[in-house]
Formats: structure tokens, sequence, C-alpha cells
């Protein structure tokens, strides 16, 4: 707990402390993402982790076009990813927009999906230009319709123009409002803070402020959940570990569309944060088409063969 | 809740088809040795034998030599350079076409992983040929003279730890530089270079050209003593190249000697630590450190001695030991037995000297040669794991307290190959490239190769530089 006691929350103790973080050296983080990348996970370990990452996606819509129907539709999906199968598990959880919690909590738990949480994007998402206010109402709002998690955004702005304080004190302001049975997901948006070491910083200021999760992106931005990004990442949570003993969860999303992008998530998670990591607890994947390729996977490795897309359901 | 548990992804054997016995590779053609005694080669990671090797002796040697003069005379030296580079940029292309193929036979013979062979030695020999071809026809432009020559038939020695890179080493500038050759490979790691033989058919290479002929080290010593020899050029151990120094001296054969090292990897307290660690790791357990530029000594500052020292054994038990047909695997067999049996001694000196060994949690395979990834903390100048080459996955921990102190033990070596220098510091990154008596200096990064970058030792590190445009001048006459 040492190197946290230094923590008061003022601008000041927070620059010193990101200031002891050692650098990222992009290019380093760059090959050891991709020689991860090269992990060849065949066979049983691929049936394995097609349901580990299933049971870890954080099923997505995120649309001004969304609708009461659209969002039940989603639920039902993620409830019965595939209606032939039920031995497929259900996904993590469902993220949907704020005002769009009620009718997605109302119908996960009409259709028998009680355990299913309702993620919710708050505080002005994606851009997060909104005054505190409008930040703190957006959250509690969704949290009085039934969400039970809240995925914000970070002040890129604030971060970039040097104003820690400011970015730290949101966080532990929508926390507050969170309490203990809302789990809160910070999402650092990493395509607007370009750098490693901005990610590495921005992560450390999050877990600080009292995150549950970290995550990467908004999916508004490219580029979203790269290799590299998850790798810092990663590594921060498990530093973190070793100087608090609390275990801060990792949620890349964005741009992760295919089973292998999915296994390769994965992969980074056990190698880097190691196995404790891959729950759907500590990781989770937000993305809406990755699904669906989970299932043709899954069916091509009981089966054999692959089958068309009309062997999946549209959401 | 179950654990991720990464199952077999063996890369297939089937596409490599070793036959029962090879013979010589002279003037473009296999024949038997005139002993017809012949050597096995094994897989180190479960003691199989791999092939029968042909032991070439004095009279094939002569034969060898014979035919690459009559090339050279002949054929190779009335050449334009424009031909040269065609035949070297077919070879290129030939062994990126066969790529796995090599990389399988590479993996069986050597040990070392298919991650390796398949993402590092084979697509570097090709490089190294597509280099080399670019060259062959500017050979005017390079700085050596108007009309450089080359020296005529050359001797080439290569060691088993990159058998085809290092013969593409070798054969590549010679070649392009208007030379013949007579290469003989390592004793364990003979296989590419029989497949590289059938590289040549296919590419037409005029016959002579290239001569492979296989052997023990009494084959290597009796090609550096061949009369007709123009120059010599060898990669391996200080001891051997010592001796090959000593036989050239009688002739005054011109001689590129590329030996051991014991490289400094210097971790000051800015460094990128995770980044850092990962070059620890690649600098000592890549090839299971069978690299005579691997980073065999961290120097460690003393302020992040703990911290780092957490972070790197905590990596190195992430390492995956085992089958190097797996393309999961990260570090793979020892190639012999005798060089397990050096592995162990040396280890056992460190420890009988008071140094603290730590190895990686590896499960060891019953069968095969290996070495599991260990460190010794507590080392100083003085021990001997500190100053000779180990060639192994063994790591051996220094402290130091300021830069200056840093670059006065990294230099404090007979040895001269290598040395990673790890800061966030810019300045202190070119402080230290000046200060460090090395050939190659790398800065937050290690064990990187390029053709076009030269690759060299001081002091007893070796002779001479391969690779870019110094590499050439070592085949062409009077240029240094």
């Amino acid at each position: 707990m040492s190197a946290l006691n230094l923590i008061d929350g003022s601008e000041a103790s927070l620059r010193r402390f990101l200031q002891t973080l050692p650098g990222v050296d992009q290019i380093g983080a760059q090959e050891r993402a991709a020689m991860l990348g090269t992990r060849s996970i065949k066979t049983t370990s691929k049936k394995w982790a097609i349901d580990r990452a299933i049971s870890m996606i954080d099923l997505t819509t995120l649309e001004g076009a969304d609708t009461a129907g659209k969002v039940r539709s989603l639920c039902s999906k993620a409830l019965r990813p595939d209606p032939q199968d039920a031995t497929v598990p259900h996904v993590g959880a469902v993220c949907v927009y704020s005002d769009m919690v009620g009718i997605a909590r109302n119908h996960l738990d009409s259709i028998g999906g009680q355990d299913i949480p309702v993620a919710a994007v708050a505080t002005a998402f994606p851009s997060g230009r909104a005054s505190r206010k409008v930040k703190l109402q957006d959250s509690r709002d969704a949290i009085s319709l039934g969400a039970s998690e809240i995925d914000m955004v970070i002040d890129r702005g604030a971060f970039l123009s040097g104003q820690l304080g400011e970015v730290f004190d949101e966080i532990r302001a929508i926390k507050e409002i969170c309490g203990d049975k809302v789990h809160l997901k910070v999402i650092l948006e990493t395509g607007e803070l370009v750098t490693l070491d901005n990610v590495r910083k921005a992560s450390y200021l999050a877990m600080l402020a009292g995150a549950d999760f970290i995550k990467t992106s908004t999916g508004k931005v490219t580029p979203a959940a790269t290799a590299p990004v998850v790798l810092v990442m990663l590594e921060a949570v498990r530093d973190f570990f070793e100087i608090s003993q609390i275990r801060i969860g990792v949620k890349p999303a964005g741009g992760i569309r295919s089973t292998k992008d999915a296994i390769k998530q994965l992969v980074l998670a056990n190698e880097i944060a190691g196995p404790h990591w891959l729950t759907p607890e500590l990781f989770r994947i937000g993305a809406s088409a990755l699904l669906n390729d989970l299932l043709m996977q899954r069916m091509k490795l009981s089966t054999g063969r692959y089958s068309s897309v009309n062997y999946v359901t549209v959401d | 809740m179950g654990n991720f548990e990464y199952a077999p992804a063996p890369e297939s054997k089937a596409i490599a088809d070793i036959k029962k016995d090879y013979g010589l590779f002279i003037n473009g053609r296999f024949v038997a040795s005139n002993s017809k005694k012949h050597f096995e080669t094994i897989n180190p990671a479960n003691e199989e034998v791999l092939a029968k090797i042909s032991l070439a002796d004095e009279v094939d040697i002569d034969k060898a030599v014979k035919a690459a003069r009559s090339a050279y005379v002949k054929v190779w030296s009335r050449m334009s350079g424009r031909e040269r580079a065609k035949y070297l940029f077919r070879i290129a292309r030939l062994l990126q076409e066969r790529a796995r193929e090599f990389a399988v036979v590479e993996t069986l013979d050597n040990g070392k992983p298919i991650r390796e062979t398949r993402d590092t030695d084979i697509p570097l020999s090709a490089a190294h040929f597509f280099y080399h071809a670019g060259w062959a026809d500017k050979l005017e432009f390079a700085g050596f003279g108007a009309r450089p020559k080359a020296h005529g038939v050359v001797a080439q020695i290569i060691p088993w730890n990159f058998p085809l890179l290092m013969l593409a080493w070798k054969i590549a500038p010679a070649l392009a530089t208007g030379n013949t050759v007579v290469l003989k490979p390592a004793e364990t790691t003979p296989l590419t270079a029989l497949l590289f033989a059938e590289v040549c058919q296919q590419a037409d290479l005029p016959v002579g050209v290239v001569n492979l002929i296989t052997g023990d080290g009494g084959t290597g010593a009796a090609l550096v003593k061949h009369r007709d020899i123009d120059k010599v050029a060898f990669t391996g151990s200080t001891e051997v190249g010592k001796l090959i120094a000593r036989s050239v001296a009688d002739s005054n054969t011109p001689a590129t000697l590329e030996l051991g090292g014991k490289g400094a990897n210097i971790v000051f307290e800015d460094a990128p630590l995770d980044q850092a660690v990962e070059g620890i790791i690649n600098g000592i357990f890549f090839n299971q450190g069978h690299v005579c530029c691997a980073g065999s000594r961290l120097l460690l500052q003393e302020n992040i001695y703990d911290e780092f020292l957490g972070k790197l054994q905590k990596r190195m038990s992430k390492i995956r030991l085992g089958d190097p047909l797996d393309k999961n695997t990260d570090i793979g067999a020892i190639n012999s037995a005798a060089q397990l049996s050096k592995i162990h001694e040396l280890s056992s000196s460190g420890q009988a000297e008071g140094a603290d060994i730590w190895s990686a949690p590896c499960q060891i395979p019953s069968k095969g040669f290996w070495f599991a990834p260990t460190i010794f903390t507590g080392v100083t100048q003085a021990h001997r794991i500190a100053r000779e080459e180990i060639f192994g996955p063994v790591l051996s921990v220094l402290t130091f307290r300021t830069p200056q102190e840093a670059i006065e033990k990294a230099n404090n070596t007979p040895f001269g190959l290598s040395a990673g220098v790890w800061t966030d510091k810019g300045s202190r990154i070119l402080w230290a490239g000046n200060h460090l008596k090395a050939g190659v200096i790398w800065a937050n990064t290690f064990n990187k190769f390029d053709p076009a970058s030269p690759f060299g030792g001081y002091k007893e590190s070796g002779w001479g530089r391969e690779g870019g445009r110094h590499g050439l001048g070592a085949y062409l006459k009077g240029a240094k």
C-alpha cells in the first residue's frame, strides 16, 4: 500500500505518483504484443477460449437509431446466443445507452436473463463533453433504471491539458454514485490519448480513483483496442495488484470482430496479467459483430464444417 | 473455471523430406566421400537419428577446392555482376518458397523452436541473399576502388547455432563479390546446408560455385590448411578461432573471424522496465542462449534491483519450454549433449563460487538435451560465469551504481561483440554508445539483425565485419 498512501487526490500528488511510473517503449510493446499474436490456439484450447470469450462479451448497441425493439432483440441474443444450442453460455452483459437501460433490464428479466447485468454508457458518452452535473445525472438515471454497470468516459481534454485532478475527481464522483453495488468501468479512449505512456498514466489514474474496470475505447474512435494498448493496460492492472492487492478488470472494446482477434485478447490477458483475469468478472470484450463469428467458429469445431451466415442470428 | 491451457499445436513434419544418408555436394552433385565414413545427425529434442552424413577427408576437400577453383576461373570470375545477381535473387526467392520446409528441417536438426526458424532464421537468410544480390552489380560504387576484385576460392566454416542463417551470411556476400565457395556446416547441424545444395541445383547455379563438405573439427582444420584457398571466413568459438588464426598466419591468407561474446545488457533506473524485461529475456533466452552476441550479463542499476528482478522472474516463469516443433514453444532443446555438459559445468562453477541460482519452473522432457532458463544473482566480475561464454540459457546478474561503473564493468571482458542499453534518456544512449567497446550496441532493444547492418566484434570476439557495406570488403582484394 506504500505507493498508494502518497495519493491524497491533489493534482500535485497525482502528478508525483504518475511520474514514478516507468516509461513504455512503443516499439518494444508492439513487438511483445505481436509475438503473443503468434500463439497458436487449436482444438481443445480453442473450444475453451471460444466459450470463455462468449461469456466475456459485453454485447453492445450504441446507435442513434436504437429502439426498444432493437434492444429487446439484443437481449434475447445475449441470453441465448445460439437458439439451437443450449450449451452456449450467455454473454457477460448487455451494453446500451442510459435511456435504454429500463427496456433492457425488463426484457432480460422477463425471458429468464436475471443473471445478465445491464451496462450503461454514461457521462455524455462518447465525447464526455458536458458539465459535471449532466454527467452525474446521466449516471444516476442509468442506475435508477436498473444498470448494474456504468461505462463512463474520462475527460480526455482535461487529461491532455494536464488537469489530472479534474479527471481523478470526476471518476471519484461517478464511483460515489455507483457505490459498492454498481461496477464502474472507466473508458480511457486510448485512440485520443495516442501514446502508450498516456495509456499507462490514464490507467493508473482510473484505478487510483476507484475504477473496477479500465476500458480501452468507446468504439467511436479508431484506433481502438489495439494489442499494444491492451498489453499496457494489462501490465497496469497486474502491477496495481502488486501494490494494492486489488484486482482491476480490463475491457478491450472496439474493432474486435473475429474469433482470432478475441482469442488474441485472451492470450494477452493470460500471459500478461495472468490466468486470474480470465473470468467475466475481470475481463470483458466490448463487441457486437464478434459474437456471430464466435458462434460460427464454435459450429465449425463441433461439425467440422463452416456454416453460412444464415445459421447464426442477426440481432 | 479451468485454465487456458494451450493444446499442442505442432508444425507438421511431413513437409520435410530428409533422406537417409547424404553425400558431399561437390561440383554441383552429391558424391560419396573418399573415406566412405559417416556420422549421424540427431534431433536434440528426442535423440532420434535424422540422417547419416558423409565425413569429408583431405581428398574430398581437395576435390571441392579444385571444383571451386575451376568454377571461379572458367565461369564465375568472368560473369558480370548483373548476371551473378540473377542467381542470388533466384536463391533468395527459392528460400522464401521453401521457407516452411527449411524451418521444419532446421528445427529438427538444431532443436530451436519453430517460431524462431519460421520468423527469424529463414526470413533473414532469404533477406541476406536479396540484399547481396543488390550489391553484385554495384561493387564499383561500394567504396573499394573502381574495379574491386574477388579473392577467388573462399573456405567458410559455420557454427550450429543458426545453421542456414550463418550459411547465408557467408555465401551471399562471397557470391555477390564474385568468389566461389567451399563451405563446411557444423557437425551437429548439416541438414539445412544440404537442403541448400538442392536450392543451388534448382537455381541452376553454375556447378562448383558452391561446394558443401560435411565433417567434424578435423575436416574444418584440413579445409583452412588447404593451399589453394584465397580467404577464410569462420564463425564459431574463440578457441577454434585462435587455431584458425594460427593456421592462416603461416600462409598469410586473409581471414574474418566471428567468435564468442559475453554481452552486457545494461538497465538504467529510468528504463522502460516492462520492455527491458522483454529485452533481457530475448537477449539471453532467444535460441536457448546459443547466440554469440547474447546479452549474457545483466548489469542492473542497484536502486531498481528488487523490482526488476521480481518482474524478470515472473516473466521467466511464463517461458514455454518443450517440443521445438510446437508453434507455442518459446525455448527448445540444447543442441548437443556436449553443449549441455558445458552449460552444466559452468553452471556448477557459478554455484561453487557462491552465486545464487534460480531456474524457471519448467517441465523438462525425459528425452533429449534440455536446460531450464536460469539466472544467477550475486554475481561479481570475479566469477567464471561473468567472464566465460556459457552459450546456453543462463544469465548472470550484476549490479552497478553509476553510469560510469556500468560502462567499466561492461567493457571489463576479453570479448566485445554486443551490448544493450536500456534507458529513456536519449543522451545517455549516445554517451554509452561512445564508451562501450562492442561491435554491436542495441538501444532499448536486443538481438536485432539486418543484412544492411555490419556485425562483428572487438578483442577476442573476432576480426572483421559481416553484413552491410563493411562486410563486402572482407570478400574483396585489398579492401579492409
